[in-house]
């Protein structure tokens, strides 16, 4: 008995609106039609994605959910900065993304620590960067800080070499936080860890990101991470011509713990819906089929799934 | 277990030196003392002073030669007879010369070449065509050009150590993982502090082994190059002490020559064994 309340655009909801949205300050991220193609040898160029459209709101928690290889890494790179998109614009705090930016701070599928400084080092790389006029002392003093918020103060002059996988996402993690970014953007951060790492992860990281209000864009393909840390979920069909199908709205708790999350009435509901979306829709998804029954690229539906609140 | 491998494969390495001594040793002496008492003691001196066989100089002399020129090894008595540790000094002094500037020419053009795609495709067919061309067939062009035989030389082993350092720096450069090139790039760090902090660490063992294959090769060619331009040097040492028929001379150098290389090659494994890093 789920409940299943689908949000349809409005028809009358006119480009104008988006743009006074914009300018109120409540957008961090807006994505405009955005599209990537990559040459194909002796062939036409493949387009990944195309026409994906998404708005995230300050202090926003995301997550991008779709399959391998249906371009999520791709996004993340145009919006960090990275790569550029065949079409469409980026537009972060009111500009174009036109290159990478401290503002953005990037977790990377791999940890991609420096292999040759220490734990500290790496973090107070970052720090330098961010705070090219602080004394060392200072830049060293902020690093540490950091490095003790996802607890590894033991550990400052150890190499990369020398630590577990999750302790290494956790220096990257530490990385990123220390230049108090934006916006943080994370690319798979927790799926290469044992599921016990994850899930300790997983809490360090909603704790920070819920008390800074940090406005954060995710990638996974694990549902119960998504529904766990992200506000809305964004679906992606499989690629090439990957599309944004749908936008989830978690109706979750807003306090919630992860041990006690699978015992929340229209958890399930939630999760069967993502999955439902994951095994079949993904990969089934016929655009002109959608457009017919009201779907747009500009305003996907947003779905909201039980009544969790 | 690993301490009594090294101590057993030392103690092999050990017995395998003795006996090839022996075997030479029994080679020079056995022959050599009834012959060489019956023969003309003019003759015998022209061949070597106290060595027996057909002019091969024991073990036994080598030690003593090797002695005599250790200690006193930087005597200078004019142009034809320095001691042998004064001419290896000219040696080095010419490798570490000639290196160097191979160095400073050969890393920095090394490490633009491999940051840049354009000028890898333009310059690295001249390089292939350069590169095997033996350093000595530079020479004749080098003497004719500078006129002077220490600075050919020189120039020479510019020539011969450029090659493995250019190469390694820019295949070193070309191949820093992407991942800590972005790393750089999000953090905004302005390009010319990204080719110090990121990718000269990275790249560092590479560039390091290639200088490591440069100074083995310019060792290898001094002697060569010093025995065509000849004055000073281990290798016009070598030729003069053939000159001279001192077979005993020309085994000493031989062995002195061994060690330094070992010795060079040895200084750049330890700064690789600092700049490597685990990943
Ligand atoms: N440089 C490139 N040239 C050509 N094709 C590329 C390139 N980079 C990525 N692709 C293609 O783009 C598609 C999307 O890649 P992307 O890495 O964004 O996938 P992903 O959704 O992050 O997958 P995963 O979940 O496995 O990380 C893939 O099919 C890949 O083959
Ligand atoms: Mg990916």
């Amino acid at each position: 008995m789920n409940t299943i309340l689908k949000l349809m655009p409005k028809g009358a909801c006119t480009e104008t609106a988006d743009i006074a949205d914009r300018k109120s300050g409540r957008k961090m991220i807006s994505i405009e039609g955005l599209a990537k193609c990559y040459p194909k040898r002796g062939g036409a160029p493949v387009t990944i994605f195309e026409d994906i459209w998404l708005f995230i709101e300050r202090g926003e928690f995301v997550c991008i959910l779709g399959h391998s290889g249906c371009g999520k890494t791709t996004v993340l790179n145009i919006l960090a900065g990275l790569s550029e998109a065949s079409e469409g614009t980026v537009i972060a705090d009111d500009s174009e993304i036109s290159g990478p930016s401290l503002d953005r701070a990037v977790i990377f599928q791999g940890h991609a620590l420096l292999p040759w400084m220490t734990v500290l080092g790496n973090v107070a790389y970052a720090v330098s960067a961010r705070n090219p006029r602080w004394s060392r002392a200072k830049v060293r003093e902020h690093a540490a800080s950091f490095i003790a918020k996802v607890g590894l103060s033991y550990a400052l002059d150890k190499r990369p070499s020398e630590l577990s996988g999750g302790m290494k996402q956790r220096v990257g993690i530490a990385r990123a936080l220390s230049i108090e970014p934006k916006m943080l953007l994370m690319d798979e951060p927790f799926s290469a860890l044992d599921a016990l790492t994850r899930g300790t992860l997983q809490d360090e990281v909603r704790k920070i990101c819920v008390e800074t209000e940090q406005t954060v864009l995710m990638i996974t393909h694990d549902v119960d991470e998504a529904i766990y840390l992200a506000d809305r979920i964004v679906l992606m069909t499989n690629g090439p011509n990957a599309r944004v199908a749908e936008i989830v709205r978690n109706t979750m708790p807003r306090e919630r713990a992860r041990n006690e999350l699978h015992h929340l009435p229209g958890y399930y509901d939630i999760r069967n819906h993502l999955m439902d979306f994951l095994v079949s829709r993904s990969g089934s998804f016929d655009v002109e089929a959608a457009t017919q029954a009201g779907w747009s690229a500009k305003r996907p539906p947003v779905v909201e799934i039980g009544s969790g609140v | 277990m690993k301490q009594t491998s090294r101590i057993q494969s030392s103690l092999l390495s050990c017995t395998i030196v003795v006996l090839v001594l022996m075997v030479w040793t029994a080679f020079t002496t056995q022959s050599g003392g009834g012959v060489a008492s019956g023969a003309d003691p003019a003759y015998a001196a022209l061949m070597n002073e106290d060595a027996g066989g057909a002019g091969i100089p024991s073990p036994l002399d080598v030690g003593r030669a090797l002695v005599q020129q250790l200690s006193d090894p930087f005597y200078d008595a004019g142009p034809n007879d320095k001691g042998i540790g004064l001419q290896l000094a000219y040696s080095l002094a010419r490798v570490l010369l000639g290196f160097a500037l191979a160095m400073i020419v050969g890393v920095p053009l090394g490490f633009v070449i491999g940051m840049s795609p354009l000028l890898s495709g333009a310059l690295n067919p001249i390089i292939q065509i350069l590169k095997p061309v033996s350093p000595l067939a530079w020479m004749p062009l080098a003497l004719y050009t500078i006129k002077d035989s220490g600075q050919s030389a020189i120039f020479v082993i510019f020539i011969c150590s450029i090659w493995p350092m250019l190469v390694n720096t820019t295949f070193g450069v070309a191949n820093v993982r992407s991942e800590w090139l972005n790393v750089g790039r999000t953090l905004e760090v302005p390009p010319l502090k990204r080719a110090l902090t990121i990718i000269l660490p990275a790249a560092a063992p590479t560039i390091v082994t290639g200088m490591r294959i440069s100074i083995g090769i310019a060792w290898l060619v001094i002697v060569a190059a010093e025995m065509l331009v000849g004055g000073t040097g281990i290798g016009y040492f070598i030729w003069n002490e053939w000159n001279n028929l001192s077979i005993v001379n020309i085994i000493v150098a031989i062995l002195v020559i061994g060690v330094i290389g070992m010795i060079l090659d040895q200084m750049l494994a330890g700064i690789s064994r600092l700049i490597t890093f685990q990943e």
